[in-house]
């Protein structure tokens, strides 16, 4: 098993054309599960992972008088949807918020966006100097790093806000300045982008370590620096790996409930909708097509990028995990 | 005034702090027009806001305050100071969050605590105090408590040392049910406990779908609080208080003998599987229901009764005639022993500041009087203070009046809510999952007691 | 589009004052992207400038040095702390000793938990990747597979809380002869089952049903990966096993499997991290009680809830060592890559 994936196949693994020649291999092993049985099973899980959703899609567009008295499938046979929780959610004082759960949609963007965008980079600089320009240590770097991923978060909280609202010091000496956490998205920013690394390096490293050889060696002969090496080629050739990552930090964060309530509060000024949601969940039971609507919509956008993205999604993963 | 707000929090992200709050600051003077909100410094007011002279000079700045309390009882709650803060120009920024009893140590630890925090238990608020980050409350709010009942000032207190005022109580003491069904079925309110046996076990007889008792322990992170309730007003109910107060500090254990038998008596009343659960099915059902559906069986006839605290009032839904003689009211659970005079099993809320800066004074006093209380009072029922200065002819609703006057009344053996008062580890850990194993699981009394004294702090 | 005349006036006042507040939130964030590039990019102009024999360490330091420093300090330094801390009482105020750890160890509520953990840490993960590799393997001769794919992989857009939510609803149970609210429990009366258990509270059949919500959320990101491995498959490999005479399901096993051992190791590694640090499942829908209770939450429990710094951290340390051999296979499996490279 000598054969490395070349950097075409790793990065286009989607030209499934040019393989559909007069004999496609890969065909032979699928040709044995393939029945129609088979079939039937995929759309049975399909369904069968598209029902708990749909429940919820309905439940959000159902009446109150409805989603409390009978099961949300009920609507099936007695369909009386309709739009207005969904009104109510974003724009009405329901919840005893002014704006109902718009600003914090708001901030759930306004969070997201840069917790995506720091790691990311910061993690393909390190994932390439860890692959690219090796030192000594450099192998026991990258393995520490690789074992930080299992650091529970929960241990990290009460350091990081001592951290974030008194600052560092030595003696007298302030090492780090109090950033404070009122009205500000810096601290969640940063513990996001610290709690992404360690993931983060592991599969960038993956990808930039099969990035090909000679297209490195050849910009060093031309004398270029590690920055403009990383710049002009690393990060050009890793946009599949970077996009599947950052789906996956987006969601991560979108979804995220434990960072949000630590550093950011229920305060409207900062707070994401998950900890909105959290709240309503617990405040009140009887409003369940309220909160359904609001949890469809904070579905909506990770979805969105989810299907915006997917087709780098699965070239980025990929590579550097097929190995014989 | 909303024009102050919503201009003050779209500027405070986009200008460092400071230049934010000299902004807000200059926003609410130039805004305050009839509302006479006085400048920075202590400029006299007129008219309505005469009042609230003693809490002037402080426009401008802002008090952060974290509770567990949620909408919509949190908009009473901001209703109720809005006078106050509109008058003063002292912003209280609330948030209200069902993590606040796990994430108010973690902030405070982390050196980001609220200026205030309402705090529902004596042994959180202890913990707190451990951390010594809490202020002790200026001397004005030590006046203003001495209208409560001294038990509280021991409840808010630790060591001795008093650190956080009551701002609510609520009654534990009741048991639901609905008084149409009872005159329909010639029931009477019992009286004693032989009298709520006979009865249950009337209704139980009396076959249908209905049972005589119903009950909730869900509640999330929480489950089994409720069913603490159930072991306490026995505790209180069968031996009095002297014993309910050792049982606290664990001179008396779980698997004392008094303790398991007053377990012994809950068993027979919400684990008899001929009484419970009404509207849910078996015993075990108890567990999985959430406490704030418990009480639905009782509109629809198929339970007849649900021991519950005052604050259940808010889970009636809408339109539910709450009265002597409406769909729902309550009665005094009584005493298992009737040698116990008029047990009284209450809860309520301090507050408590980590911040000794003078517009967090100001609103701790306020919050303290009487004056704030009756407002409180008049904005919403289903909140009571036990403030011996509030006028009882303002309570409107049926329950707060119930519940302000046992909670008011001297003949009463008046104690707080017990598992607030253990150590966290017990009160809001192994008692909650060993209580509802019991239910759950039909675990033993014995080893029910004696995980929950396993796991007492050494 | 306000239909109703009665709200427009204040609706729109309203949406006009968020419509400002949003884009000053966008405009700060847009900032805070630009200038954090902005300041990279002038650090590399000005670093690359550099040459010789500083030009190689300068490299190393600022690629590395951010993402190091925030790892110290994100997660080392509090992992240190936590390892010191689990010696100390609950207020972390007097050394105790191992016996936090004694605690754990003899505690029998402690066993079921670490027996539960273990329970996830094994059944979902294989779950997830087992089912994610068949529908891999299924998916990608089917017409429209990329439907079926994106409704697969659509539960990782929930969060774990809204997972556990949808998932409590369905298991919600009602006693007999109850209009049932819950979709499994109206399945199960609708096949003749009169009286169906109440779900949740029957061991240790509630386990696997919590687990089914992991498994729920994490098979679309299993079978998407798996998928795209199975597809870069060189096919030259492939044909040769053909041409051996390889067929079948022998073939998958053979080639296929091998082919992408890498890529299996790597999923099934991550969901079980995931796995193991999720405690929001067991949280939501039981609390921890009905003996589904899991080392994670227990931790977080024993931390902030009921305030016992001492034990919370010993669970913590525990947790990271439950990981350990699996942290340890996959760092041999990655030093043989970067050996072979």
């Amino acid at each position: 098993m000598s054969a490395e994936p070349t950097l075409d196949k790793a990065a286009a693994p989607g030209t499934g054309k040019a393989a559909r020649s007069d004999l496609p291999p890969a065909k032979a092993i699928r040709r044995a599960f393939s029945s129609p049985l088979a079939s039937a099973l995929v759309i049975a899980v399909t369904v069968l992972w598209t029902i708990p959703t749909v429940g919820l899609l309905v439940t959000s567009l159902r009446p109150k008088q409805d989603v409390v008295s009978s099961g949300w499938w009920e609507a099936f046979v007695h369909p009386d949807l309709g739009l207005e929780n969904y009104h109510s959610v974003l724009f009405d004082n329901s919840f005893g918020t002014s704006g109902g759960l718009m600003p914090y949609l708001v901030n759930s963007v306004a969070i997201a966006i840069p917790a995506t965008v720091f790691p990311l980079v910061l993690a393909a600089m390190a994932a390439y100097v860890l692959a690219w320009v090796r030192f000594k240590g450099s192998d026991t770097l990258f393995f520490v790093v690789f074992a930080l991923q299992v650091v529970p978060l929960q241990m990290s909280l009460i350091p990081l806000l001592r951290l974030f609202s008194t600052g560092a010091h030595l003696g007298s000496v302030t090492l780090v300045p109090a950033l404070g956490l009122k009205d500000s998205y810096l601290p969640v920013w940063l513990t996001h982008t610290m709690f992404a690394l360690p993931l983060a390096i592991f599969l960038l490293h993956n990808f930039i370590a099969q990035l090909p050889r000679d297209l490195m060696e050849a910009a060093v002969v031309d004398g270029a620096s590690h920055f403009k090496i990383f710049r002009s080629i690393v990060l050009p050739l890793s946009a599949p790996a970077l996009a599947s990552f950052a789906i996956f930090q987006f969601l991560w964060v979108w979804n995220d409930l434990l960072v949000a309530l630590t550093f950011a509060g229920g305060n409207p000024t900062v707070a994401p909708i998950t900890s909105r949601l959290a709240q309503l969940s617990g405040s009140d039971s009887s409003h369940w097509e309220l909160l359904s609507a609001g949890a469809f919509l904070s579905m909506i956008i990770p979805l969105a990028v989810f299907f915006a993205l997917q087709r780098y999604f699965v070239r980025g993963l990929l590579a550097g995990s097929v190995k014989g | 005034m909303t024009t102050p707000v919503t201009t003050g929090r779209r500027r405070l992200l986009a200008v460092p702090a400071v230049l934010a709050l000299a902004l807000t600051a200059a926003c609410s003077n130039s805004s305050s027009d009839g509302g006479g909100g006085g400048g920075g410094s202590a400029s006299a007011l007129t008219g309505d806001c005469a009042k609230y002279q003693a809490y002037a000079g402080h426009s401008g700045t802002k008090v952060s305050m974290y509770a567990s309390i949620l909408s919509p009882e949190s908009d009473s709650l901001e209703k109720s100071w809005s006078e106050f803060t509109t008058c003063t120009g002292i912003k209280i920024v609330y948030e209200g969050s069902n993590d606040f009893e796990s994430q108010l140590p973690v902030r405070v630890a982390g050196g980001n605590a609220p200026d205030l925090a309402i705090i529902p238990q004596p042994g959180l608020l202890a913990q707190m105090v451990k951390s010594g980050k809490v202020v002790k409350p200026p001397q004005q709010t030590v006046e203003n408590e001495n209208k409560w009942s001294p038990v509280w000032k021991q409840y808010g207190s630790v060591n001795g040392t008093f650190y956080a005022a009551p701002m609510s109580a609520n009654m534990k003491s009741l048991v639901w049910y609905s008084p149409k069904a009872f005159k329909a079925a010639g029931y009477e309110v019992p009286k004693t406990w032989n009298d709520l046996v006979a009865l249950s076990d009337k209704i139980a007889r009396a076959g249908g779908e209905a049972k005589p008792w119903c009950g909730g322990i869900g509640s999330g992170t929480a489950t089994g609080w409720p069913a603490t309730d159930w072991l306490e007003e026995v505790v209180l109910g069968t031996y009095g208080g002297d014993v309910y107060d050792q049982w606290i500090s664990h001179q008396v254990k779980f698997s004392d003998e008094k303790i398991t038998t007053a377990m012994k008596t809950v068993g027979d009343w919400m684990q008899n599987p001929a009484w419970v659960n009404g509207g849910f099915g078996d015993v075990k059902t108890i567990a999985t229901t959430t406490f704030q559906d418990a009480g639905t069986p009782i509109l629809s006839n198929k339970c007849a009764m649900l021991q519950q605290a005052s604050f259940y009032r808010a889970q009636w839904p809408k339109g539910t005639n709450i009265g002597p003689d409406g769909d729902v009211f309550a009665f005094h659970l009584p005493a298992v022993n009737p040698q116990v005079n008029t047990p009284v099993e209450g809860g309520g809320e301090f507050l408590a500041a980590f911040s000794d800066r003078p517009e967090v004074q100001a609103v701790q006093n306020y919050l303290s009087t009487s004056e704030w209380a009756s407002s409180r009072v008049k904005t919403s029922p289903g909140w009571v203070s036990a403030n011996q200065g509030v006028d009882k002819s303002l309570y409107t609703d049926p329950i707060d009046k119930l519940s302000a006057e046992s909670l008011t009344d001297p003949a009463a053996t008046f104690r707080f809510d017990a598992s607030d008062l253990m150590p966290a580890a017990v009160g809001s850990g192994a008692e909650w999952k060993a209580l509802t194993a019991w239910f759950a699981e039909g675990q033993s009394i014995q080893k029910t007691a004696s995980d929950i004294d396993a796991a007492w702090p050494q | 589009m306000p239909t109703d005349t009665r709200l427009a006036g204040p609706a729109l006042h309203l949406a006009d004052s968020l419509w400002q507040d949003a884009a000053i939130k966008f405009g700060n964030t847009a900032g805070a992207v630009l200038g954090f590039l902005g300041v990279l990019l002038a650090v590399f102009f000005a670093a690359g400038r550099a040459t010789g024999r500083f030009s190689r360490p300068l490299a190393v330091v600022l690629m590395l040095g951010p993402a190091a420093l925030l790892l110290v300090v994100g997660l080392v330094v509090p992992l240190l702390r936590t390892v010191y801390l689990s010696f100390y009482d609950a207020d972390a105020a007097k050394f105790v000793g191992g016996k936090n750890y004694g605690w754990a160890a003899t505690s029998s509520q402690i066993h079921d938990v670490l027996l539960n953990t273990l329970l996830w840490l094994v059944v979902a993960p294989v779950a997830a990747t087992g089912l994610g590799l068949l529908l891999a393997m299924l998916v990608d001769r089917m017409r429209g597979q990329a439907i079926y794919k994106s409704l697969i992989f659509m539960p990782m857009a929930v969060s774990l809380v809204a997972a556990s939510l949808i998932f409590k609803l369905l298991y919600e149970s009602r006693g007999s002869g109850q209009n049932q609210v819950g979709l499994l429990s109206q399945l199960a009366v609708a096949v003749g089952w009169d009286d169906p258990p109440n779900w949740i509270l029957s061991q240790p059949l509630n386990n696997f049903l919590l687990m089914s919500a992991m498994v729920w959320v994490q098979t679309g990101f299993a079978m998407v990966v798996l998928s795209a491995a199975i597809k870069a498959i060189p096919d030259e490999i492939t044909e040769a096993a053909r041409l051996d005479g390889a067929t079948g399901v022998r073939l998958f096993l053979h080639v296929t499997v091998p082919m992408i051992r890498t890529t299996l190791v790597v999923v099934l590694t991550t969901i079980m991290i995931i796995t193991l640090k999720a405690f929001d499942i067991v949280r939501t829908m039981t609390g921890g009680n009905f003996g589904t209770q899991v080392l994670a939450n227990e931790m977080y429990s024993q931390s902030f809830e009921q305030y016992n710094t001492g034990r919370g951290s010993a669970l913590a340390v525990i947790l990271f060592l439950a990981v350990a051999p699996l942290v340890v296979y996959n760092i041999a499996l990655l030093r043989k890559e970067r050996a072979t490279r």
